[in-house]
């Protein structure tokens, strides 16, 4: 009997279609890796099978999980379901727990909900005993910790802990190591991989990322607008028909063309820069403690270069880019742009992208005025064609400069912020997580775009992510940061194929990688 | 936590100090000389005089700020010129009439304004939901001395059930209580009104926060996520907005005091403003200081005990 079979599911919220005829099953034991890009439907198949849709939803066709139909269950029967027979795995560890209770409470919960003659000491007992399976071992993660006093990975187990507290049949986990660093993703998923299995569990793995689910689901399914387009085993980029599966792969490991030789002399010199925090003092007249973001970092980039930066979550390269931007003092070294220190005249020759395309917009100011910003630094207003060119440039045409922000896609939205940052035309555009937040397809077509503005302008970038697989498409020459310091330099090439820290060993170890196609 | 509450105790005590200091300076800076100011245009110079020999003022400023607060501190709060007893005295009796009056109606506020807020925000877009923020609007736009009036006039005069004003004392607790109902009633309307919709909009954001997904993934049903999770996590916005609330009702309730002849705090401060009784609104000023820093202290506390992440910070 399979675990779950979900048959000609159809969903449509006030209405609107979302997903159709979705058909999908997992077995015992089984991973089922299900890969789309966002509003692909992949998230909302998942909530279905748990019934915690968006109110106006609206369900058709089976699903049946234990050889019952979900559909028809009461809402009192789905509460006994959720979290006895299913568990679920959310993306976003950071929020997915209740900050103001700890992490005991919150895993006993599990159990106390659905065993409600469970004692509190047995509840929490039996909370321990799952903290353990997830790797959180009771002498160093004690029940009475908060959320808020645990790293990002740690918390994830603690979601995952109390999804599986009960031992469900069936494990639901909708990308659950998006928003982790690589070798914390690798743990995870080396846990998930385990806990199926100790337990016998099925798996439903949900990601954006092909090399996350090639590398662990035994079946993999192919979700594009609201319906399934390919299935297949874990061969999948063998045995694939569809174009779009096929489309996805190539996407995933793109490559831009370049055809940019950097010259010799250096356009950003970064030398001995260092950058300390001062902590909260411990006691009213002690001496504050000092913590160093960056570390005597020094580096340069030749006009035209391509350099990547990469590191994990709090390794300091997010304060070195804003030390670089002038936006952080530093307490030792200089950064030079062009020869000058950084300041007001050369700062227009330096531009930033950020990650989030949604967050970085005033979302009042028409297209125009947001991508003329940069104009301030050369003192004038941008003219109609300066704007018009701008647009062009990325992809966009002139009439877009009368829309406001919110009528664009991620991806057009990424392309605007470009188009912001061209505008003046500096000489090195800085890339902070430029294309993180983006699906493969549009990532594609960004860092095609990226390569052709360096062809026709000349331009240098720095481009910092903690992606290693986009670092190696579109750099040079790398830089691996760790705790602040850069732990080992080179060609991005080489660097990637013979890495010589053991820090670099471990980042290129874990990160998942596709198969050859 | 320990560390916190001390930290907060002196956070506290330095508020405190700069309060003392900051009122001092704005009675000192009145232009003139504060005895001539009370006695007014056409004072004798020798009444002046003798005035300002018996206020202390021929003293050093330094001097007479440390007898004001070393005063205050041994419950001496000097003597009041136009009621001629001591002003510790006065506030006192006073005290007990504002503040059960403030405390009634916050009880009131918050015993209105909990239920009504959660529920809208469990019915989003009801018609429960709207008739809330149709009720709660008008709660805030109906100034609160017109609604007393009109409760004057149905409860007092027409029914009969309560006396239009005045305060009998608490020799006899329930006609205390029961002078008090009305004001209380009409202060607590519009702060019931304003508590609700803090209480609405905060919970339906935590309502949305990714944990209570996540409980309702572990089997809890909507209304266990709301009382277990999102509840305690909506307190936030609403304890601080019920400090405010608490100080401007022991303060602010002068009009009200009006409308019913209570002789309150509020109504002692504006008698002794207009009558330039600068000692005694010093002293009233400076306890109404010291019940806002009070009752911020209290919610300093009530943060820490609801949030744990505050209890590392100060």
């Amino acid at each position: 009997m399979t675990l779950l079979s979900i048959e000609n599911l159809s969903l449509s919220i006030r209405g609107t279609p979302i997903l159709r005829d979705v058909s999908l099953s997992v077995g015992h034991g089984e991973i089922l890796g299900v890969i789309g890009e966002s509003g692909s439907g992949k998230s909302l198949t998942a909530f279905s099978v748990l019934q915690l849709l968006p109110s106006g939803a609206s369900c058709e066709g089976r699903i049946n999980l234990l050889g019952e139909d979900v559909l028809a269950k009461s809402e009192s029967a789905l509460c006994a379901m959720r979290g006895r027979d299913v568990g679920m795995v959310f993306q976003e560890p950071m929020t997915a727990l209740n900050p103001v209770q700890t992490i005991g409470a919150q895993v006993a919960e599990t159990i106390l909900i659905h065993e409600p003659d469970t004692s509190k000491v047995d509840a929490m007992k039996r909370a321990a005993h799952a903290l353990t399976r997830c790797e959180l071992p009771q002498d160093k993660f004690p029940l009475s910790r908060y959320p808020h006093e645990m790293s990002g990975g740690q918390r994830q187990r603690v979601v995952i802990a109390m999804a599986i507290a009960l031992q469900p049949k069936l494990l639901i986990a909708d990308e659950p190591t998006t928003a982790l660093d690589v070798t914390t993703q690798a743990e995870i998923l080396d846990l998930l991989a385990r806990l199926v299995r100790e337990d016998d569990m099925g798996l439903m793995l949900i990601s954006h990322d092909l090399a996350v689910v090639t590398d662990m689901a035994h079946r993999i399914a192919i979700m594009k607008n609201g319906a399934v387009v390919e299935e297949g085993g874990a061969d999948l980029h063998r045995t694939m028909s569809h174009p779009y599966t096929k489309a996805l792969f190539k996407a995933s490991s793109h490559q831009p063309d370049r055809n940019v030789t950097p010259q010799d002399t250096p356009l950003l010199q970064v030398q001995s820069a260092t950058r300390d925090y001062t902590l909260p003092r411990k006691s009213l007249f002690g001496q504050a403690d000092k913590f160093r973001a960056v570390d005597n970092v020094s580096f340069q980039i030749k006009r035209g270069e391509s350099l990547g930066l990469v590191g994990e979550s709090g390794c300091g390269k997010s304060t070195l880019t804003r030390a670089i931007l002038g936006l952080e003092p530093l307490q030792g070294g200089t950064i030079l742009l062009d020869g000058q220190p950084v300041g007001p005249e050369v700062r227009r020759k330096m531009q930033v992208v950020f990650q989030d395309p949604y967050g970085s917009f005033n979302p009042r100011h028409k297209v125009a005025r947001l991508v003329s910003e940069p104009f301030h630094l050369l003192g004038r207003k941008a003219t109609e064609a300066e704007i018009d060119e701008a647009l062009i440039s990325v992809g966009l045409t002139p009439a877009d400069k009368t829309k406001y922000i919110h009528e664009f896609s991620g991806g057009q939205r990424q392309r605007i912020a470009i188009a912001r940052a061209l505008i003046i035309k500096p000489e090195l555009i800085v890339l902070d997580e430029a294309v993180s937040a983006l699906d493969v397809s549009i990532r594609a077509q960004i860092l095609d775009l990226l390569a052709d503005l360096s062809d026709r302008f000349g331009l240098t970038y720095l481009f910092i992510s903690h992606d290693l697989s986009v670092v190696r498409a579109i750099t040079d020459r790398c830089l691996v940061m760790q705790s602040g310091k850069i732990v080992e330099e080179g060609d991005t090439e080489h660097l990637f194929t013979a890495p010589s820290h053991p820090y670099t060993q471990t980042l290129i170890a874990a990160a998942p990688t596709l198969p050859d196609l | 936590m320990l560390r916190y509450a001390i930290k907060r105790v002196g956070s506290l005590a330095i508020s405190l100090i700069v309060a003392s200091l900051v009122i001092f300076a704005c009675i000192e800076v009145i232009p003139g000389d504060p005895a001539s100011f009370m006695l007014g245009l056409n004072a004798q110079p020798d009444t002046v005089a003798a005035l300002r020999e018996e206020l202390g003022l021929n003293a050093s400023l330094a001097t007479r700020y440390l007898s004001w607060v070393t005063g205050m501190l041994s419950g001496d709060f000097g003597t009041s010129y136009t009621y001629r007893s001591p002003v510790a005295e006065i506030i006192g009796d006073r005290l007990w009439i504002s503040l059960p009056l403030a405390l009634i109606a916050l009880g009131l506020t918050v015993l209105i304004a909990f239920p009504v807020g959660i529920l809208a925000a469990t019915k989003r877009g009801s018609w429960a939901d709207m008739s809330v923020m149709g009720a709660t609007q008008l709660g805030i736009a109906i100034p609160n001395f017109w609604f007393a009036m009109l409760m004057v006039l149905l409860f007092a005069i027409n029914l009969r059930w309560f006396s239009a004003g005045g305060f009998p004392g608490w020799e006899n607790p329930a006609a205390a209580l029961k002078a008090l109902t009305l004001p209380a009633i009409a202060l607590a309307l519009p702060q019931a009104s304003i508590l609700a919709r803090v209480m609405r909009s905060a919970l339906l954001d935590t309502l949305s926060e990714d944990y209570i997904r996540t409980c309702r993934a572990k089997g809890l049903t909507q209304r266990q996520a709301l009382w277990r999770h999102a509840l305690r996590n909506a307190m936030i916005p609403v304890l601080t907005i019920i400090g405010l609330q608490f100080s401007f009702l022991l303060a602010g309730a002068i009009i009200i005091e009006n409308v019913f002849y209570l002789p309150g705090l509020g109504r002692l401060v504006f008698q002794a403003i207009s009558q330039r009784d600068l000692i005694m609104v010093e002293s009233v000023v400076f306890l109404l200081v010291f019940a806002v820093i009070m009752v911020n202290f209290a919610v300093d506390l009530a943060y820490a005990w609801v949030d744990p992440r505050l209890r590392g910070r100060a």
